[in-house]
């Protein structure tokens, strides 16, 4: 059996992969995160409910409506998004006049009423969600076997988190959003129609969040904490990256999905914390984070 | 010498007098757990009240400071009063290090650093299972002999002794706020530049705040374990924390009696609602918007400004 630094090389590959996986999703979700942030000037909370939420919604599409995965990959975000306008609209809005944590206090409840009611409906063990037949199977290649289903999460997550990067940095759309980043007053005297820019940037870095639920349905088991779980990570994610760049906030998800995977191999024990001790060491070396500006 | 305005004397003596009489009318345990919640909480609002930082992390502190004392007593066969103090100085210890790291960023991040370096704690909890007991927890807690010679078995035992150290707890939060010190507390609250400016070292004054709110937390931790002999994954967990937050919040950030009304709110809500489990969460999550959309200024923020007090 081939090695790799002692290690046998398919434990390596295979830990390698399942740290990309996580790093897909930290990357998707904390996308969302600092997109919101940018715009809106709150740190979304519910974030990780919503994520929960598109999950969910994955599983109610095909065990309700026998609405497929394939549709559902669409569908679910699209909804996820929809609510994500309601919550803008009807709480968060509120928010903006007032001091920054106020945004962060109501989203924090809102993720307690979500998994709350999630809980009361569904059970705290959940149900369990499966794949298209055509992604199911493994792929050999030569050196690891690769789930397919797996494989299909890092390209779809990649060209999500591509194609999010490519509006926002490439497209009149995005310079729009990054003017109003800057300055909305001077947007809004420009003609633009601010307050619904920042609705549908919600709604649109909510719709990621759901987009990620669909990629984690068959991967893991849908249930109302897998949200919370994920989480505190890509909080602390967010923390190392800073929220000040795109490009950045996908690199550092990715990066610390490969860091945790490889800790898995050397040091299993370490693997669900090690993420928060490269926050620790970022904090004193460079404490505005990785691409941050100081906050 | 407490620098308390005469509103706020007299709800000293008001509080002193109903927690004197309470145990009589009401449930000692359910009032014990009141005031170890609002000894958590004074902490919580010295740090979300008066310097303006959101710690979504303090169940560490609270939790640690639980196991340790619980250890020192069962374990150690350590006095109660010397497990509560060492508590304190395991949330305040976990407190230096934690602050250290923390108070290097502000606001939103100063609040998710918090609740990830919380996540080492609780890690730690659930693994080393022979001090913790992981998912069972520290179980069957003694209250031991005051000082070796009063057993704090008999509940109104307990309740004097937990009583004397939430009073001792009171007027030492009221005493660091009311204090030079707590003046320019407020003042880098109020505009953490100008406060710079001004050549006030801002770090180590959030560093001693963040220090005293995990101290005092320790403490509550510690006495909480005495009270319902039990020490669970739960009092170091992420839902503890959001809890002692929505305690400042809906007793009123920023003040005096807020904390307390706010821990007897949410614990009788605890209380009366457990029978319905998991709509807990739902009330709780409603309350949190609520307050945030509604009432900003909490219970005793509301009344005071209603009589145009400082409470």
């Amino acid at each position: 059996m081939m090695m790799i630094f002692g290690k046998p090389a398919p434990l390596l590959f295979g830990q390698l992969l399942l740290g990309i996986i996580n790093g897909s999703f930290y990357a998707m979700l904390s996308l969302g995160l600092a997109i919101i942030f940018g715009l809106l000037r709150v740190i979304n909370f519910a974030h990780g409910a919503l994520f929960m939420v598109g999950a969910f919604v994955t599983w109610g599409l095909l065990h309700y409506l026998g609405i497929d995965y394939w549709v559902a990959l669409f569908a679910a975000p699209l909804i996820v998004g929809a609510f994500g306008l309601l919550l803008e609209r009807g709480l968060i809005r509120f928010t903006y006049k007032l001091d920054i944590l106020y945004g962060l206090l109501l989203t924090f409840g809102l993720a307690l009423v979500l998994e709350g009611l999630f809980t009361n409906g569904f059970g705290s063990s959940g149900v369990s969600y499966n794949g298209p037949d055509i992604l199911s199977g493994t792929l050999d290649l030569g050196f690891m076997f690769l789930p397919v289903y797996r494989g299909f999460v890092i390209v779809a997550a990649a060209l999500v988190c591509f194609a999010v990067w490519f509006t926002i940095e490439r497209t009149r759309l995005g310079a729009l959003l990054r003017a109003a980043t800057e300055n909305p007053s001077l947007v809004q005297a420009f003609g633009v129609n601010v307050p619904r820019l920042v609705a549908l940037t919600f709604a649109g870095g909510v719709a990621l969040a759901g987009f990620a639920g669909v990629l984690a349905a068959p991967l893991y088991s849908v249930n109302p904490n897998m949200g919370s779980d994920l989480i505190n990570t890509v909080f602390a994610v967010v923390v190392i990256g800073g929220m000040g760049s795109i490009g950045g906030a996908i690199l550092t998800g990715f990066g610390l999905g490969v860091i945790q995977g490889f800790t898995e191999v050397f040091y299993p024990p370490a693997s669900s914390v090690v993420v928060f001790a490269v926050m620790a060491i970022v904090l004193l070396a460079r404490p505005a984070g990785l691409f941050g500006k100081a906050a | 010498m407490l620098g308390f305005t005469r509103a706020q004397s007299a709800g000293f003596v008001l509080m002193v007098a109903i927690l004197l009489a309470a145990p009589f009318v009401a449930y000692p345990i359910f009032l014990m757990q009141v005031m170890c919640y609002a000894l958590f909480a004074m902490g919580a609002n010295l740090l979300m009240g008066y310097i303006g930082l959101l710690s979504l992390g303090q169940a560490a502190f609270f939790g640690m400071g639980g196991y340790v004392g619980g250890y020192a007593v069962q374990s150690l066969h350590l006095t109660p009063e010397l497990g509560v103090v060492l508590g304190g100085l395991t949330g305040a210890a976990i407190g230096v290090v934690f602050g250290w790291l923390a108070i290097r960023r502000q606001t939103i991040y100063f609040a998710m650093i918090t609740l990830a370096l919380a996540q080492f704690v609780n890690f730690f909890a659930v693994q080393d299972t022979g001090f913790t007991g992981g998912e069972n927890g520290m179980q069957n807690i003694p209250r031991g002999k005051l000082f070796g010679m009063v057993a704090l078995g008999p509940d109104l035992h307990l309740y004097a002794f937990t009583l004397v150290i939430f009073l001792a707890g009171f007027l030492f939060a009221h005493r660091v706020i009311h204090s030079p010190f707590g003046q320019v507390v407020k003042a880098i609250r109020e505009n953490e530049s100008r406060a710079i400016s001004l050549g006030y070292k801002v770090d180590q004054y959030k560093w001693i705040i963040f220090i005293i709110a995990a101290f005092l937390a320790g403490i509550a931790g510690a006495l909480n374990a005495l009270v319902t002999k039990i020490v669970t994954l739960t009092d170091v967990g992420n839902v503890t924390s959001a809890i002692v937050v929505l305690m400042v919040l809906v007793g009123g950030i920023g003040t005096v009696f807020g904390p307390l009304i706010g821990a007897a709110i949410v614990i009788a809500m605890q209380y009366y609602l457990a029978s319905f489990s998991d709509w807990v969460t739902v009330i709780q999550g409603v309350i949190f918007i609520a307050c945030v959309l509604l009432f900003r200024r909490g219970v005793v923020g509301e009344f005071a400004a209603k009589l145009k007090l400082s409470l």
